[in-house]
Formats: structure tokens, sequence, C-alpha cells
């Protein structure tokens, strides 16, 4: 069971995590400043296995991986939202966050619901208000990255010709 | 047949693509600078296997550089000593990344690059396609060459007018971006053409495919011409023969018809991009720090613009205003033209090239409760130094007028000489 933190569309890389805190690749130290200017208290009151809900666009701005890793690093167990930014999504998946994409989910979470997610088959529940959603599917070659745990470990036991195979 | 970016892939991936389909390219330059290279390097051990081209990859220390902080500088360290045991031979420190990439012939039209940086989009405005990944997908491409693309649907913007003295590709560019909104053009390649862009420099073009990612787009596309032709044959050691590719009976998702011959200065407001104004709206608001820099405008032709209505002036002595040249080839020319003198004798702080005040680490901070005008392309809270400070986005005349002022000042209030032709404008 997961704890659900709500935040607004269009929320950008610099909100996720200021660009002066990214002089290190530290996921732990990354995590103690995520959302530190929207949601400050977020990084002292999370609890692993907790979930991210966004809105539309969520992740846009910077090229950095830096927000997803900080969002991995505090432990979160996956980020659902109405849609991404590209770049943004494109770091989830090879940094191994787990990211759905569910309109629906994003508008009937509020903060603070109990929320569980079955990564595997994108199904959502949410406890409070006994509500389920069910997240859009990933294109094959996203999940076959997924299931390795990131784009690294993929490329450790596969050439990259296998993804479109 | 396709729109500019199906013809671009088709002609990478040797057959016709279409919007859709999933690709893995060879990319042919891989792009990377001082905040986004320690992360490669760090994904790329992990990975464990060698290098795949070494000519492809191409480093920039320009983010924060020189070194502001001991961070900052192991980060250095660290890239420098990464280059020297894998002996690349493309590694950059004069200047923004995106502009020594143009500058130095690596884009050209038809190219495929891709960059651990967001702005990558600019090289659009060369025909080349253009985009921004993260450090792991850079590291990828170091040891594979490739990258995998999914063929975007395509935005056509066609500009039809020419503007009014005063008004700039930069307002042009703004207004875009309050029209379409921060996701407008999200996982789209957004195509700008029409009379207005093809009658455009270069320098001014750069703007169109630099910006389009402040509304969300995969790739910022100008096909080339012979405008670009000309740049890359007499800026560039670029060699040719180069291909001029151009959409062939595209099929757009939506066409978007703009005439910008009525348009006034725009200014991009804190605290969001797409919160665009008429300057009219905001003029006479008070500012503490004028900016000009950046990968979208500190060009010589913009240092220009600026020293052309600073000239034998003094700006605001309450205003700090700070200008840092894209490049060291821009600095050069600015300075044995004249430009820095003039900047300089109006009270202007001229900084070394590279990014500067642009990500808040070095060379212009702002403190809470002050508010910048700048020639940046984002104004995110916290972007330029502390999350209380506001940034306004704008062209470097209006930076210039506001220069003089202290306040937020249209620039045809102060027009003096022929702004539509900025060439020159300095004499
Ligand atoms: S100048 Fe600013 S927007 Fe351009 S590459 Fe540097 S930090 Fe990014």
């Amino acid at each position: 069971m997961s704890k659900a933190w709500k935040f607004e569309d269009n929320l950008n890389t610099d909100e996720i995590i200021p660009g002066r805190f990214n002089i290190t690749i530290d996921p732990l130290e990354l995590a103690k400043n995520v959302f530190c200017e929207i949601k400050p208290e977020y990084s002292k009151k999370v609890t692993p296995g907790d979930v991210i809900i966004g809105g539309q666009n969520f992740g846009c701005g910077s090229s950095r991986e830096h927000a997803p890793i900080a969002i991995k690093g505090s432990q979160a167990r996956c980020v659902i939202a109405a849609s991404y930014a590209r770049i943004f999504f494109r770091n989830c998946i090879n940094i191994g966050l787990p990211i759905l994409e569910c309109t629906e989910a994003a508008a009937g979470i509020q903060e603070g619901d109990e929320v569980d997610v079955n990564l595997a088959t994108g199904e959502i529940f949410n406890r409070t208000t006994g509500r389920q959603f069910q997240a859009r599917p990933l294109p094959d070659f996203v999940l076959k990255i997924a299931g390795a745990g990131g784009i690294v470990n993929y490329l450790k036991e596969h050439d990259i010709q296998e993804l479109m195979a | 047949m396709g729109t500019l970016i199906e013809e671009i892939f088709s002609r990478k991936a040797g057959r016709p693509v279409q919007a859709g389909e999933i690709l893995l390219l060879d990319v042919d330059y891989i792009m990377s600078h001082d905040n986004t290279t320690p992360l490669a390097i760090k994904a790329f051990r992990e990975i464990g296997k060698p290098i795949h081209d070494k000519e492809r990859i191409v480093l920039h220390l320009d983010h924060a550089y020189p070194a502001p902080n001991i961070l900052a500088a192991e980060n250095h360290k660290k890239i420098i000593e990464f280059v020297k045991e894998q002996e690349l031979p493309h590694f950059h420190r004069q200047g923004v990344c995106h502009q020594v990439m143009l500058e130095e012939g690596y884009v050209t039209p038809g190219a495929v690059i891709i960059g651990a940086d967001s702005h990558s989009n600019t090289y659009g405005a060369m025909g080349a396609f253009g985009a921004g990944l993260g450090s792991t997908e850079i590291a990828v491409a170091w040891v594979t060459g490739k990258c995998w693309f999914k063929v975007p649907e395509t935005i056509r913007i066609e500009l039809a007018g020419r503007t009014q003295p005063g008004v700039y590709a930069k307002d042009v560019m703004i207004h875009i971006v309050g029209l379409m909104g921060m996701d407008g053009g999200t996982y789209r390649s957004v195509e700008f053409g029409g009379e207005y862009i093809e009658s455009l420099p270069m320098h001014e073009r750069i703007i169109f495919p630099n910006m389009s990612t402040e509304i969300g787009a995969k790739c910022g596309l100008i096909a080339a011409d012979e405008i670009t032709l000309s740049y890359l044959q007499t800026q560039t050691p670029a060699q040719g023969p180069f291909e001029m590719i151009r959409p062939v009976h595209p099929r757009y998702e939506r066409v978007l018809e703009i005439d910008v011959s009525q348009l006034t200065p725009q200014v991009a407001c804190h605290p969001d991009v797409d919160h665009v104004k008429a300057l009219a709206e905001v003029a006479g608001l008070e500012i503490h720090e004028v900016y000009i820099g950046t990968c979208t405008n500190a060009r010589y032709e913009d240092l220009e613009i600026v020293a052309a209505m600073l000239k034998g002036q003094k700006v605001h002595p309450l205003t700090r205003v700070i200008v840092t040249p894209a490049s060291d080839r821009i600095y050069k020319k600015a300075m044995k033209n004249g430009l820095i003198e003039i900047l300089m004798d109006a009270g202007c702080t001229v900084t070394g090239t590279g990014c500067g005040a642009c990500i808040g680490r070095h060379g212009g901070i702002l403190a809470a409760g002050e508010r910048a005008l700048t020639t940046m392309n984002r104004n995110f809270i916290g972007r330029m130094g502390s999350p209380l400070a506001e940034i306004y986005l704008a062209s470097p005349a209006t930076a210039a007028a506001t220069a003089l002022t202290g306040k937020i000042t249209d620039p045809r209030e102060l027009l003096k000489s022929p702004f539509s032709t900025p060439q020159g404008a300095a004499q």
C-alpha cells in the first residue's frame, strides 16, 4: 500500500530538483532536495513505496536525469501521470524508474490517497475512493528495457539491435 | 514522401518511413557537456563496452565553466581525464555547446544529432535532426553508435509577412510559445516555414528550433536552403556537398498560420514561458538585472543590436547589465569591431563565454525578490538562483532598452537606427 503525492500539470525538472542541486549524481543526496521548492515536506515525510501522481506533461524542461534519479532516490515506487515530457519519459525508462500513463488515475487520485499499483499489469486501485484504473500499455521494446531494470543492464546482456527484434 | 522529419529519417534509415514507426538509427554526433557528461561516464563504465566511434563524440565544458565551485571543478576534472583516457578528438570549451556545434560545422543538413541537453533542438535550424536525451542514452550511443526514435507527427508553423522595426525573431517565437503553450508541441516535430522564415538570416532562424523545446517539441526544423548553404560555406569548416532535404507532399497533423507583420515586442513573463504578454502590458516594471546571453540570443548580431542602442549612453545606475557572448568566436569578433568597448563604456559587465547565468550557477545569480529581464529561452522558477526571483524573457533589443531605463521598456521608443537591418547597426 502506498500513499499518493499529487503534483500539477507541466511540472518541470527544476521543480523536481532545482538546477543548483545538480552538482551531485548521488540518488540519496539528490533525494534530500527533491520537490524542495514546491512540496518541501515531501523529502521528510515520504515513505518507501509511495506513489507520485502528476498531470499533463510531467517532467518538462531540462534533459537532466537528475530529476528521475532524485525521485527514484526518494524511494517512490513509481510515477503515474496523464502524460510525460518526452525526454523525462525516456530517462525514466533508461534509469529504471517505473512510470505509468493514465489520465483517469491522474485525475482520480488526490494527495494522501492510498493506492495499490500493479506495475506488471498497469492496474491502479485507489483504496481511499474504491476506484480502479487501467494505465496505457507500454511498447514492447520499452518493456524489454524496463524488464532488465534499465538500459544499462539491458546492454550488459544484449546487443542494441535486439531491442527492435 | 513526407514531412521534413520523415524525409530526414527516411534518408538515414535507407527506406521510406512514416510517423508512428519506431527506428533504431545511426547517429552522426553525440553531444554532451559538463552538466551531463559525468553521468554518461558513469553509465558508460557500468555498461562496460568500448566506444563505438570516437569521431562522433563531442564534449563541451560550458554550463559552469570556468568552474565556480569545487564540485564543478571535480566534474571538469573527471571529463578531462575521460577525454585523455579515451583519446577523444572533439573536446571544446569555447562557448555554449549549441553555438560551438554550429560554428564548428558538426551540424549539417540531414544530420542526426543527439545531445544530453534539452536545447539540442537548436540544430534543426540547419535542417538537421537535433534532440535532447538523458546522459544514460548518451552513453548507450557512445558504445553502440545508435539510438531509438519514434518518428513524430509534425505540426507545421507557416509564418507570413515581415516584422516591423524593433520586432525580432525572438518576439515572434515568444508569441508562438504563448499561442501553443508549453505542452503544445509534445512528442511532435515542429516545422517552421513560410516567407518570413525564408527571409531570415541564420542567426534569427536559430531562435525557432532552439525554443521549440519550450513547447515540448521533440525537434524543431527549418528546411535547408541557400541561406543555410552560405552559412555553412562561409561561417563553418563543414565540407559539402550538402543535401537540401525538403518536405515532399507532407501530411501534417496540424498547420498553424501566423502573420507576423502586426506583431509588437513580446515578453514571456514570470513564472511560465507560455505566460506571454505584449510588452506594453508589462512596460515600466522595475528590473534589477538585464542578462544578455545564452544559446538563444548572444550571437554577434544580437550584440550588435545591443551595442547600437547603448552606444554613447549609460545603462541605469542601479541595474546590473551582464553580457555573456555565446562563443569565443563571437566574443573575438565583437572585440575586433569595437562592440565590447561600447558595451563596457555603457556600464555593461562582459563575462567570459558559456551558459553563464542561464542556469543559476555563476555569472549573475539573482537574489530573492529580484527581477531579471533576459534574452534566455526559459524562465523556470529558481532558474537563475533564488526561487523568489522573477525572470522575464525578451529580445536583445528589449533587453538593451530595459538596460538603459532600469524598467521594462519598448525598444521602439529608443529607435534611432533602422532596426530592420541589424547588420551594420553598430556602424
Ligand atoms: S545557454 Fe542556457 S539554455 Fe542554452 S545550453 Fe546553456 S544552460 Fe542551456
